[in-house]
């Protein structure tokens, strides 16, 4: 009577959870009725369904009364009740880690998987093995191999997804089943030869010939299991990968042969494969993309979506393979899935023809705020990757992306947007200012300090350009007001250039900043402390080397040179000339450059590659008391690629030196050099000081020998120069195996190719933001004008880019990129000449037959002007 | 999204979720190191609640696991794996475990009849994945290999009696 009472009682509080208010104690408190005679199996069986229960929610239990409940539940095996037995195996995998001495139930365990209820078996098998180590495993091997030939299905997969598991700890005792797993591969039963093949494959997939015999096997015996062909179209696409052949091998055949599979799954797996193989060409896709195209129409949500999200990653490298599916793709821009149809316009979108832009834009903001982040930002980059294509949507596209920046998300969605619209802004000059605009119009209520500050920084660099610099000053001081220092500090930035920029709204500028000097914190104090006392002087090159440009030396460089001063107490002001300049981020960091010496530079701020160079020179004595490098070239081959010394050079240009460096490598093995050194021969005044050898050069160990030579004091015109060089050098044979050298050994040499010192040489990039401020700073005293006719060169950009690369100047203001079907284009360059001081180049071009260059050089010295317009003609 | 050569292996699922309507876990299991700690796993069961409750679409892409789901009256079931996965096998384990629970359930697939065999549902998904690989994807077997006893009273019938409502002392009965 209780019974049904408390039955009516459950019901009608029907939604409640019974296991809603389960307290662990009174839980455990219960699991003592398992030491009760006789058991009660529908009462025991309850309480470990709690148990369970409260382990599946979270609930932690001590080790010690989880094993007072595991070895009261031990008892539990006396019954015969074929779902409490069950839950006990459940138990004990449960409980297999907060548990003390499970093992205790080992020989239970064993007994049930050898035992004659085969419902039991199979769970027994994955329970035991659950709870057994490497050498218990021994002792249940022979248990182990019946199990896995067994001719009970359930009791043969248990036992190889055990031994799978087991792998990772027992490899040794694992393999030794193989021949019973080869066994079970044959078997009749699906899960059994999936289960089979993967035990097989973890076995020997280091073994590539052995993983090749079964591939051959099973793809010829033909498999019955839908997932035993996903794992084999697996396997067969990682060895393709690994062999690096050709797609002509039975392998590819294979898999091309399983996209008629009558599985979907299988001919999924294999469209897939065939589209994640590298260089995988046109004709090689078409039948994997032919049956994507198939599963877009599926009614299932699952295919279709695989199908898509495969076809948007064809579309990135190969589009015109997917156009074919455009109106399948179509039909998917609707679906209820978002994800799915998020997938399908972005497909679109780099498969699509421009007149298509709008409308799949116009889709895709309808239900951009149902999609999760990572499909946002997978948005981001389809428009992205559109508006490199089709500059003229930048319209579309900002309008777009604005609505997403209000729209909540991570800061990873956020960051994609603002680079997006970044990018936008400097590729389309027109797109400007509602670009700005939008940016400001987040940072009135961004919480990512970091897309802030990068916000500020470009609000500074362009705003003050545009022809209404006034209705920016208040979103910029707006958080000087409400944000954290970082962002004021960068806020204050900003405003100075402003003030530098615009003469009208100097006052104004100068109003604000004087509030910003009450700030709280110091380094937006000092910023504004800063700004104020420079915009006070109303000085053009004060506010160009100040406020617009910056330094441009290299911070290594400086925290060196400051610390050198510091160490030399000396009456002589700290000289910024001595401060090596920053090289400008585009030479990327090589792998293979300084051979000796720098195994222990990984340090906080990586020193770029000239502060390297740096270092090292610093370190031979010969070269102290040249001063500051000024320059490091790209390295230069003075040899073929296959010969029998490989020699390349890195010109080091110091203020009155140059230190050539000969990076040689002997690659014939039965040669020891010795005294290895570069000899020069030069062809104008140049003149050699010192030769120092690189003592010893084995086989294959790189080695660097260095020449000395000073510049034509007396000529400062005269920047170009050839030299002849020949390495010469005393050879020792030796034994190819044991490296052991003859004792003697002779003189010999060998000629390399010319070495150029050119104008580019003297000069270092430096970067100037802002060119016009520089251009002003600089001043006309020493400026000189020269047109040349480019007979020989037939496009603009062909012209930028050899001026660029002879001149080895930094282009700024983004010229060197000349607007498409422009006929007159403007070069702006700027640099450093040898001995700090600055230079500014600026090139007008237009195109007609050929093109005809007018270069108007500044610079702070007069002959540095002569030296570029002598070496331009 | 940018995937390598699939590694061949059998680890296939990453767990299996059953969430109430209010997005509470009624059965959680994770078979690796994804999300290691309860509360990372409770916000990552939060985040997916939310994400997939109010629509009925089947699959999504969630911090960057393929998550295949069907929802039934008051229950959300969720199988997850890598993005990479083959999705329609993470299907099939999803219509295995719904299909099997739902015969063992006598097609009343809603949370109270669940929460009144829960010995059912923890052995049934024993039964499909066994540490992240699949076991069984064909339900019969599945409901055979549970084979919780056929006797027509089920075992529901005594135990919620008992659920919550019992004393150690009133034990002797």
């Amino acid at each position: 009577m209780i019974k049904k009472f408390d039955k009516k009682d459950e019901e009608s509080g029907s939604g409640s959870n019974p296991f809603q208010h389960l307290e662990k104690s009174a839980v455990l408190q219960e699991a003592r009725i398992f030491n009760e005679t006789p058991i009660n199996p529908r009462r025991c069986l309850h309480i470990l369904t709690k148990i369970i229960y409260l382990l599946n929610q979270g609930e932690h239990f001590g080790t010690t009364e989880a094993t007072e409940a595991f070895f009261a539940m031990t008892r539990l095996f006396q019954s015969n009740d074929q779902t409490l037995r069950r839950m006990c195996y459940l138990t004990i995998k449960e409980m297999a880690n907060i548990s003390e001495d499970v093992i205790i139930v080992t020989s239970s365990l064993t007994k049930d998987m050898t035992g004659k209820e085969d419902v039991y078996r199979g769970p027994a098998i994955r329970a035991l093995c659950r709870i057994t180590d490497t050498t218990m495993l021994q002792a249940i091997e022979r248990y182990m191999k019946q199990a896995i030939v067994d001719k009970v299905p359930s009791v043969s997969s248990s036992a190889l997804v055990s031994s799978l598991h087991m792998v990772k700890m027992s490899y040794d005792v694992v393999k030794r089943w193989v021949n019973e797993a080869q066994e079970a591969a044959s078997s009749d039963n699906i899960m059994v030869q999936y289960h089979a093949l993967g035990l097989l494959y973890h076995l020997r997939k280091n073994d590539r010939l052995a993983v090749t015999k079964m591939l051959n096997k099973f793809t010829k015996s033909g498999l019955k299991s839908p997932f035993a062909y996903c794992m084999l179209i697996r396997i067969a696409s990682k060895l393709l990968d690994e062999t690096e052949g050709g797609h002509d091998s039975p392998l590819f055949d294979f898999i091309e042969s399983c996209l008629r599979n009558k599985n979907e799954m299988v001919v999924y797996e294999a469209a897939s494969a065939i589209v994640h193989m590298p260089n995988c060409t046109a004709r090689e896709l078409a039948p994997a993309v032919s049956v994507l195209q198939l599963f877009c129409s599926s009614p299932k949500a699952a295919l279709r979506y695989a199908a898509v999200r495969t076809l948007n990653k064809v579309a990135m490298k190969h589009p015109s393979a997917v156009t074919a599916c455009n109106l399948d793709l179509e039909n998917l821009i609707t679906d209820s899935n978002r994800s799915i149809a998020t997938l399908a316009i972005t497909t679109l979108l780099k498969t699509g023809s421009e007149s298509s832009v709008d409308r799949l834009m116009k889709q895709i903001s309808s239900f951009v705020s149902e999609i999760s982040d990572e499909f946002k930002v997978v948005v981001v980059q389809a428009i992205s990757a559109l508006c490199q294509k089709y500059p003229r949507k930048h319209s579309v596209m900002m309008n777009f992306l604005s609505n997403m920046l209000r729209d909540d998300g991570g800061f990873e969605y956020k960051r994609a947007i603002v680079d997006c619209i970044i990018s936008i802004i400097e590729e389309n000059p027109e797109s400007k200012e509602t670009g700005l605009a939008h940016l400001c119009e987040f940072i009135e209520d961004c919480e990512h300090t970091v897309l802030a500050t990068k916000i500020l920084h470009l609000l500074g660099k362009e705003g003050p350009r545009t022809p209404q610099p006034s209705k920016y000053i208040r979103f910029i001081f707006n958080r000087v007001v409400l944000e954290s220092e970082a962002v004021r500090a960068a806020a204050v930035s900003a405003l100075a250039k402003f003030g530098a920029q615009n003469d009208d709204l100097l006052p104004s500028v100068l109003v604000l900043m004087q509030r910003c000097m009450m700030d709280s914190d110091d380094e937006v104090r000092d910023r504004a402390t800063f700004y104020m006392n420079v915009l006070q002087q109303k000085q053009k090159a004060l506010n160009a080397a100040y406020i617009f440009n910056g330094l441009s030396v290299s911070i290594p460089g400086l925290e060196k040179s400051l610390h050198q001063y510091t160490l030399e107490p000396s009456e002589k002001p700290f000289d910024m000339k001595t401060v090596p300049l920053a090289t400008t981020p585009i030479t990327e960091q090589k792998t293979e450059i300084a051979p000796v010496a720098t195994s222990k530079l990984p340090e906080k701020l990586a020193p770029s590659r000239q502060d390297i160079y740096q270092e090292q020179l610093a370190s031979i004595p010969e070269f102290q008391g040249l001063g500051p490098l000024f320059k490091s070239s790209e390295p230069v081959q003075l040899t073929e690629a296959e010969t029998e010394y490989v020699v390349r050079c890195v010109k080091h240009t110091f203020a009155r030196h140059m230190v050539f460096q000969f990076d040689c490598t002997n690659t014939l093995n039965d040669q020891l050099l010795q005294k290895v050194i570069v000899q020069m021969e030069p062809s104008e005044a140049y003149e050699v000081i010192h030769y120092i050898p690189a003592a010893s050069l084995p086989y294959s160990q790189p080695g660097s020998c260095y020449t000395l030579v000073r510049l034509p004091d007396d000529d400062p015109t005269a920047v170009s120069c050839t030299f002849s060089c020949t390495m010469k050098y005393l050879v020792r044979d030796c034994d190819p195996n044991t490296g052991e050298p003859d004792d003697d050994g002779y003189d010999d040499e060998y000629v390399l190719e010319d070495l150029e010192v050119t104008v580019a040489d003297h000069i270092q990039k430096v970067l100037k933001p802002n060119f016009g401020a520089a251009w002003e700073e600089v001043g006309d005293e020493f400026e000189k004008e020269e047109t040349f006719a480019l007979a020989s060169v037939r496009t603009l950009d062909e012209a930028v880019g050899n001026i660029i690369s002879f001149l080895g100047m930094q282009p700024c203001e983004r010229s060197d990129k000349v607007p498409e079907n422009k006929n007159s284009h403007v070069l702006f360059l700027a640099g450093v000449f040898r001995g700090g001081h600055d230079v500014l180049v600026r090139a007008r071009l237009a195109l007609a037959d050929g093109v005809t260059m007018q270069v108007t050089v500044r610079s702070s010295e007069e002959t540095v002007v002569d030296v570029i317009l002598a070496s331009v003609g | 999204m940018d995937s390598p050569i699939l590694e061949p292996s059998l680890y296939t699922v990453k767990a299996v979720l059953i969430l109430d309507n209010d997005g509470d876990r009624l059965y959680a299991k994770y078979y690796d190191d994804t999300y290691p700690t309860v509360k990372e796993q409770k916000a990552f069961e939060k985040n997916i609640f939310n994400k997939t409750h109010r629509t009925d679409s089947e699959i999504a892409l969630l911090e960057g696991l393929t998550v295949v789901y069907k929802s039934n009256i008051d229950l959300f079931f969720y199988v997850i794996g890598s993005s990479h996965e083959n999705e329609l096998m993470l299907m099939a384990v999803l219509n295995c475990l719904f299909d099997s629970l739902s015969q063992m359930l006598r097609k009343n697939v809603e949370r109270r009849a669940l929460l009144e065999n829960m010995e059912g549902l923890f052995l049934a998904v024993d039964e499909i994945v066994d540490g992240g690989v699949i076991l069984e994807s064909d339900p019969q077997q599945v409901v055979h290999r549970v084979a919780l006893r056929g006797d027509d009273v089920p075992l529901t019938e005594q135990t919620v009696t008992q659920t919550g409502y019992h004393h150690p002392s009133s034990g002797h009965d």
